[in-house]
């Protein structure tokens, strides 16, 4: 294959990389923008959701295509569930505490881990996906599933956007974002908008963790790499900015697809991986300052 | 962190209990290598190495009131520095030492001009991030540090002749790798309980309290904080050192995220800010953890468990409860 073909199979890694993590970038995003926590257990929400995306669509062998909705729809409430759950049994106890709520999610992060290992297994496995036809392009073919992930997810980003922007609950979250306790004021039950943006932001990581396992398979350690793509994302983007996390995410997504074409490694992961580290000492408000809240 | 009770100023010396309790607890860990069975007399020297990691990271976290999510840079720094010296150059164990600490040294003054211009969570993030660079290092150098699978030193031709019946003892032979281990910690500990009665000490001790008040007294806190890290990482690379000495190990599993975690769970658990609360939260999880081992094979769920736990309903940790209610006079 020339460099044409080439540049373009990357564009389209890079896209479908992209839109699954804004999704799960959000989700970290949302969660430190209004509760002004850090959840280290976000990979395990997105390693949740596609082990659940497993469990559901083996509910119905044989229709792929409605296992799949199956498990596009339960698996997000599931993790949500649990994600409310997390928040009322140990988060809100914590009073947000900082530090405090980083080293219970990184005790979550290991429950959660060990548990799927006892319960699922330490083996891979492989959802099959909804449909199944390929593009064929001149020069290679391309799994059409990979398109409508790229779709879902926007749609999914949509709606997260009108339900942030349109809606009276979005209002509420946003104005608890704001002003915690002119909200509270307010009579906003500050409580329960906290326990249902933990929620809707396990929510998304999962919906993204369903979305990639037709392509990767589920397995209970793959929460670690979309963790820390997420972190990078959320921290270039500048910590509690949406706007800026978004453009982040088709940055790194698209460069990271581009990437992991051309090159492959260790050492790309070193160099961003101490870039983010001095974007957070230098320019804490992120590389997109103005749009920064 | 408000309402915690102080240790008393060192100038009144008329207190002896302190003194008396570390010189204690020293006398017994002495003691006990000869009564305890094989398999916990190697235990009890891994413990004290842990622990004067686990002392390390609290003169941060306890003491300086800085939370670290990256100290096993510092400690693989230790490890790698002595173990890779000692592999490829030949070093003898205490040349290999030397060259793990300051391998250390070299690397928290580095990693703490840059971090510490950060605080609170964002420090968490950075010092994690930094972590995880220096564990991918050790994977990208896959030919010289062997990756995940690592390096087994030979360390069999370092034996003195200690006139004892066996003939000479290996630096890897229970009772040498078992004093050797609590010479270490008996020199983390001393270096902590004298550092904390000395005015720098108090000055950390303020800083955690409140640093805006401190910077107005006068007090050049980044230095401190500098120095504090410093020594914290010096110390946990002190204890890397060690640990690659003695168990003639060397891999990047002890460079992973987990074992920057397992400190703050032991600190936690014993008591952050207390001299002793490292080495009690260190042997308790490692007991508990061996012991439940036996039933289960995933015991990092006990981990998490512990560590939710720990937060929620005991933030102090064992000797700090104790000594808000009983012991004022706990160090």
């Amino acid at each position: 294959m020339s460099l044409g073909p080439h540049l373009l199979l990357a564009f389209l890694e890079g896209t479908v990389s992209a839109f699954v993590l804004a999704l799960t970038a959000l989700g970290l995003s949302l969660v430190f923008g209004v509760m002004r926590i850090v959840n280290v257990a976000h990979g395990e929400f997105f390693m949740l959701g596609a082990v659940l995306a497993y469990g559901f669509s083996s509910l119905v062998p044989g229709l792929p295509a409605l296992g799949f909705l199956l498990a596009l729809i339960l698996s997000p409430l599931v993790v949500g569930a649990i994600a409310w759950g997390a928040d009322r049994l140990v988060l809100s106890r914590l009073n947000y505490n900082p530090e405090a709520t980083i080293v219970a999610t990184i005790g979550m992060l290991y429950i959660i881990q060990q548990l799927v290992l006892t319960f699922y297994g330490p083996d891979a496995h492989p959802v099959q996906p909804p449909i199944n036809f390929r593009i064929l392009f001149p020069w290679f073919g391309y799994s059409g599933y990979k398109l409508v992930v790229v779709a879902a997810a926007a749609a999914l980003l949509l709606l997260t956007w009108y339900l942030l922007m349109r809606t009276h609950i979005g209002l509420v979250m946003r104005a608890t974002q704001l002003d915690r306790e002119t909200a509270l004021n307010f009579g906003i039950p500050v409580a329960r908008v906290y326990s249902m943006i933990f929620a809707l932001g396990a929510m998304l990581a999962a919906v993204a963790g369903v979305l990639i396992v037709p392509i990767q398979q589920a397995h209970y350690l793959m929460g670690l790499d979309p963790l820390l793509l997420s972190f990078i994302t959320v921290i270039i983007g500048g910590l509690g900015s949406l706007r800026g996390t978004l453009i982040a995410a088709f940055v790194i997504g698209l460069s990271d697809g581009m990437i992991s074409v051309f090159f492959s490694g260790t050492l790309s992961k070193i160099i961003a991986t101490l870039l983010v580290a001095l974007v957070l000492v230098f320019r804490p408000a992120g590389l997109f300052a103005q749009s920064a809240r | 962190m408000s309402g915690q009770v102080l240790p008393r100023p060192a100038m009144s010396g008329a207190d002896r209990r302190p003194i008396s309790l570390h010189v204690g607890v020293l006398a017994l860990l002495f003691g006990l290598q000869f009564v305890l069975p094989a398999y916990d007399h190697t235990n009890m020297a891994r413990i004290m190495i842990l622990a004067s990691y686990a002392m390390g990271y609290n003169l941060l976290l306890g003491y300086t009131g800085l939370m670290s999510l990256g100290h096993a840079m510092f400690f693989a720094a230790g490890l790698y520095g002595a173990g890779l010296a000692a592999y490829y150059l030949g070093f003898d164990p205490l040349s290999a030492f030397l060259a793990g600490t300051i391998a250390g040294v070299g690397l928290s003054v580095a990693v703490g001009l840059v971090a510490l211009r950060t605080g609170g969570v964002s420090f968490m993030i950075v010092t994690l991030m930094f972590a995880q660079a220096c564990f991918l290092l050790t994977l990208y150098f896959n030919e010289i540090t062997q990756g995940d699978q690592g390096i087994v030193l030979d360390l069999s031709a370092w034996s003195w002749d200690l006139g004892g019946e066996e003939g000479p003892l290996g630096l890897i032979s229970p009772p040498i790798r078992y004093n050797l281990a609590l010479l270490l910690f008996t020199l983390c500990l001393l270096a902590i309980f004298f550092l904390m009665r000395s005015r720098i000490g108090r000055v950390l001790i303020a800083i955690r309290e409140n640093e805006p008040r401190v910077t107005m007294l006068g007090y050049h806190s980044f230095r401190y904080k500098l120095g504090a890290l410093t020594l914290s990482g010096t110390m946990s690379a002190a204890a890397g050192a060690t640990y690659a000495l003695l168990f003639s190990y060397v891999g990047s599993t002890f460079a992973g995220i987990q074992y920057s975690i397992l400190p703050l769970l032991w600190v936690l658990l014993g008591g952050q800010g207390t001299i002793l609360g490292p080495l009690l939260g260190t042997a308790l999880m490692f007991y508990l953890v061996d012991i439940s081992s036996e039933y289960t094979s995933s015991y990092m769920l006990i981990v998490g468990v512990a560590l939710v736990l720990l937060v929620l309903w005991f933030p102090k940790g064992i000797l700090g409860s104790l000594r808000q209610r009983w012991l004022p006079w706990l160090p």
